[in-house]
């Protein structure tokens, strides 16, 4: 007795995953069509859990194209440190873009007052991405002129004079610079040859720092802490804008992830409920010769579990794939597989899978096996 | 006889049609629902960017120069061009009105601020708060607190009528002064209601009715510039291009697409003498970032398209699976195949068309309460919606139990009354 019961337990659990196994293989087309219902419900899942997580940081990087959102300016009557920039580069350590400014107001050859500017024209090309520019400086001695200060300082196109504090610099038009605002009245040189001309240092750095709300604070205290000389503010109208855009777009996603999850299960729960309907003659030849309710249960429900597991796995790489299609197309960019998903998807698709083997197994259990074998 | 079976089919099996006609209502439920938010996210979000500022700027044609460093005005403010204050309602008496959020004319000018030895020369910007103002017989309001809603005041907004003023938070930081103080400007004692914070040039200067700074100017209706907020079409290669190169049909398809651009354009006609430029910063960036995410929600309602059509062909499949010794009966007894096919497809028609309507107005009430949540405003199902979803609805059930019926059709029957198939 003692003996024979080990061997007795695997012939148990041979008998049991044999019949796992053949249930599911033959009668292949009503298996399969569980299955698929499951892969689908999990493929959606993983999809709008994925694209949930990740839309935030592609929809972020979509709005650094605004521009800056911190700005480093003087405080009353204390010029920036000479090392301002330096400083500022290391604490935001290259989670973003610095673009210094100086400003000075120059007249023209005839005396009329222009705002000229010095920058780094290659960061400004990036940080300001909707400056539309006809062609960037290439060669020393080119200007980009804004559209409305062309008309004053140069309205043939030729080379013209500025003049500050005695000091004329002799400058042609490499470009022109188009963005509706201030910008437009001005004359942007780059920084080393703005400083050679002026004497003068940049009074503004601006920063766009990317990532989150509490990241972007975090640089902020940071470049705050480095150069304490300086007044360093968020500019509001960006940070606010943004926040209000992801918070109600990350809403409307969660509220379609819901209703379309919710679909997906309940068209799981369906048809899972209908193939377990279906084999009642299964079941009633097992409980007629003699297996427990328990083992039938157990039976079943295993069943379930693993066509929720398998499904959820098919799903898991069939929604990760579009997924990233979706990112494709979308956003130019990948998103990036998140097996974090895996755990929620895979533990949500089997207990559908378990609750729909269940609620039929509740049915059928009152009914005796003569009335089902009978067919009525 | 056809009628009757499909008649009774439905009054005997309520319980199975009814789980059937659920699911299809759910369905389409979500359909509607999805579609829904998805032709109206466009509009929202577009509402939401309008916190980012206006996105147009109105400025004199003739104006000079401007020269400006950081926000800060150091051209002389009797310099150069105004525009009328007058003209600037006709902005709302433009093709566009309905697109305009709001606007807000700006008349900056210095002022000496405090009395005595202490004066101190500071800018004063003149300009709308909540102006109430009527063109054509329609009332409505506009200024900063429209287009800049990031400005936050402590206090209270000062009204249009009266002579009381705002205090940048910076100015009045330096100044030791609250809400609720007055300030002499101009040897003038007026009342300071509140501190403005906007995090750029506002933050030190002294923020004023309109009137006021005409008033220290010393001219009636001037305006230097207006802030224009306007609901916008993202970019496309059409929006670029150049108006007058334009053949009638594609100028007539250019002016009536609300790109900033036409708009632009529009409003550069209604208002002599002035330059309407739109700001590139707002106007571009503007346009990505709607284009993403309404692509965005278009993906995602096919998404709930693809699953409701599924979760609707599972329910047909599984009801018409369930009925194979009825279609046993009915070939046994003659019935051809075409027959069976007809009255199960006839079944499923009806049963769309119930689920269907159902699940419409299911889906309106969702898409209702989805905009009243998240966005604080009505979602509206366009009634044009009603015939499609219908016809989707019927389209994919009667396609869901395509599969299952002409399965049926080929049953034995000897083998479907056996109940062994």
């Amino acid at each position: 007795m003692s003996v024979s019961t080990p061997t007795r337990r695997s012939g148990k659990h041979q008998m049991f995953l044999r019949m796992l196994l053949r249930a599911s293989l033959v009668r292949r087309g009503r298996a399969l069509s569980a299955l698929l219902a499951v892969v689908v419900a999990a493929a959606v899942a993983t999809a709008m859990l994925n694209l949930y997580v990740d839309v935030q940081a592609k929809l972020r990087t979509e709005f650094r194209k605004y521009g800056a959102n911190i700005v480093v300016v003087v405080k009353q009557g204390q010029p920036l440190p000479a090392e301002a920039l330096a400083r500022v580069q290391s604490a935001l350590a290259g989670r973003g873009i610095a673009v210094p400014f100086a400003y000075v107001v120059a007249s023209t050859s005839d005396g009329s007052p222009v705002v000229a500017a010095g920058t780094n024209l290659e960061s400004v090309r990036r940080l300001d991405s909707w400056w539309s520019v006809s062609a960037w400086p290439s060669a020393p001695g080119q200007a980009l002129v804004g559209s409305r200060a062309a008309a004053v300082v140069s309205p043939k196109g030729r080379p013209f004079d500025l003049s500050f504090q005695g000091r004329t610099v002799h400058l042609t038009t490499a470009g022109k610079l188009t963005t509706g605002a201030a910008e437009d009245s001005r004359v942007y040189l780059p920084l080393f040859e703005f400083t050679a001309w002026t004497g003068i240092q940049p009074s503004s750095i601006e920063i766009a720092a990317n990532g989150s709300a509490v990241q972007v604070t975090t640089i902020l205290q940071q470049i705050a802490a480095a150069v304490p000389q300086a007044e360093v503010r968020p500019v509001r109208q960006i940070m606010e804008a943004e926040g209000r855009v992801l918070g109600k777009t990350r809403s409307t996603l969660l509220a379609a992830a819901a209703l379309i999850i919710l679909t997906a299960a309940l068209c799981v729960l369906a048809t899972l409920t209908a193939w377990v309907l279906d084999r009642r003659r299964d079941f009633a030849i097992m409980k007629a010769l003699g297996a427990s309710e328990r083992l039938i249960s157990g039976f079943f429900a295993a069943e379930a579990a693993s066509i929720g597991a398998l499904g959820a796995l098919l799903g898991y790489a069939i929604g990760i794939g579009a997924a990233a299609w979706i990112g494709r197309i979308n956003f130019q960019a990948s998103i990036s597989p998140r097996l974090s998903v895996l755990p929620s998807v895979l533990l949500g698709s089997i207990v559908v899978a378990l609750l729909s083997a269940t609620l039929p197994m509740a049915l059928l259990r009152r009914v005796q096996p003569a009335t089902i074998l009978r067919g009525e | 006889m056809f009628l009757r079976l499909v008649f009774e089919s439905f009054r005997r099996q309520r319980r199975r049609k009814l789980l059937a006609g659920v699911a299809i209502a759910l369905g389409v439920t979500v359909a509607t629902a999805m579609i829904a938010v998805a032709t109206n996210i466009g509009d929202k979000i577009n509402q939401e960017l309008r916190s980012y500022g206006a996105n147009l700027l109105i400025t004199p044609q003739a104006d000079t120069l401007d020269v400006n460093i950081g926000g800060v005005d150091l051209k002389p403010p009797s310099d150069g061009a105004f525009l009328n204050e007058a003209d600037v309602l006709r902005i709302k008496g433009t093709f566009w009105k309905n697109n305009i959020v709001g606007f807000a004319p700006m008349l900056p000018v210095r002022a000496s601020l405090g009395a005595g030895a202490q004066a101190e020369s500071v800018e004063v910007l003149g300009t709308w708060f909540a102006k109430q103002l009527a063109y054509d017989h329609e009332s409505f309001v506009t200024g900063v607190r429209t287009t800049y809603p990031w400005w936050k005041v402590s206090g209270a907004w000062p009204t249009d009528q009266s002579s009381d003023v705002l205090l940048g938070a910076d100015l009045a930081e330096k100044q030791g002064r609250k809400s609720g103080d007055s300030v002499e400007i101009n040897g003038q004692s007026r009342r300071v209601t509140g501190i403005l914070t906007s995090g750029g040039a506002e933050d030190d200067q002294v923020i004023v009715p309109l009137r006021l700074a005409q008033q220290i100017l010393g001219r009636p209706g001037a305006v230097r510039r207006v802030y224009v907020s306007a609901l916008t079409k993202p970019e496309d290669a059409l929006a670029l291009r150049d108006p007058k190169t334009m053949s009638p049909a594609l100028l007539e398809k250019w002016s009536c697409s609300p790109y900033v651009q036409s708009i632009a354009y529009v409003l550069q006609q209604a208002l002599p003498h002035a330059r309407v430029e739109p700001i590139r910063q707002v106007a571009n960036t503007e346009g990505t970032v709607l284009t993403r995410i309404k692509g965005l929600m278009l993906l995602i309602t096919l998404a709930a398209l693809l699953a409701s059509a599924l979760a609707v062909s599972a329910a047909m499949a599984t009801a018409i699976f369930e009925r194979r010794s009825e279609i046993g009966l009915m070939k046994a007894l003659g019935a051809a195949n075409t027959t069976v096919g007809f009255v199960f497809f006839a079944e499923a028609v009806l049963l769309a068309l119930l689920g269907g309507v159902a699940g419409f107005f299911g889906g309106s009430l969702l898409a209702r309460e989805i905009g009243r949540s998240i966005f604080n405003s009505q979602i509206g199902v366009e009634p044009v919606l009603f015939p499609i979803i219908l016809g989707i609805a019927t389209i994919v059930t009667f396609a869901g139990s395509a599969v299952a019926i002409f399965r049926a059709m080929r049953f034995d029957p000897v083998y479907a009354l056996k109940a062994d198939a």
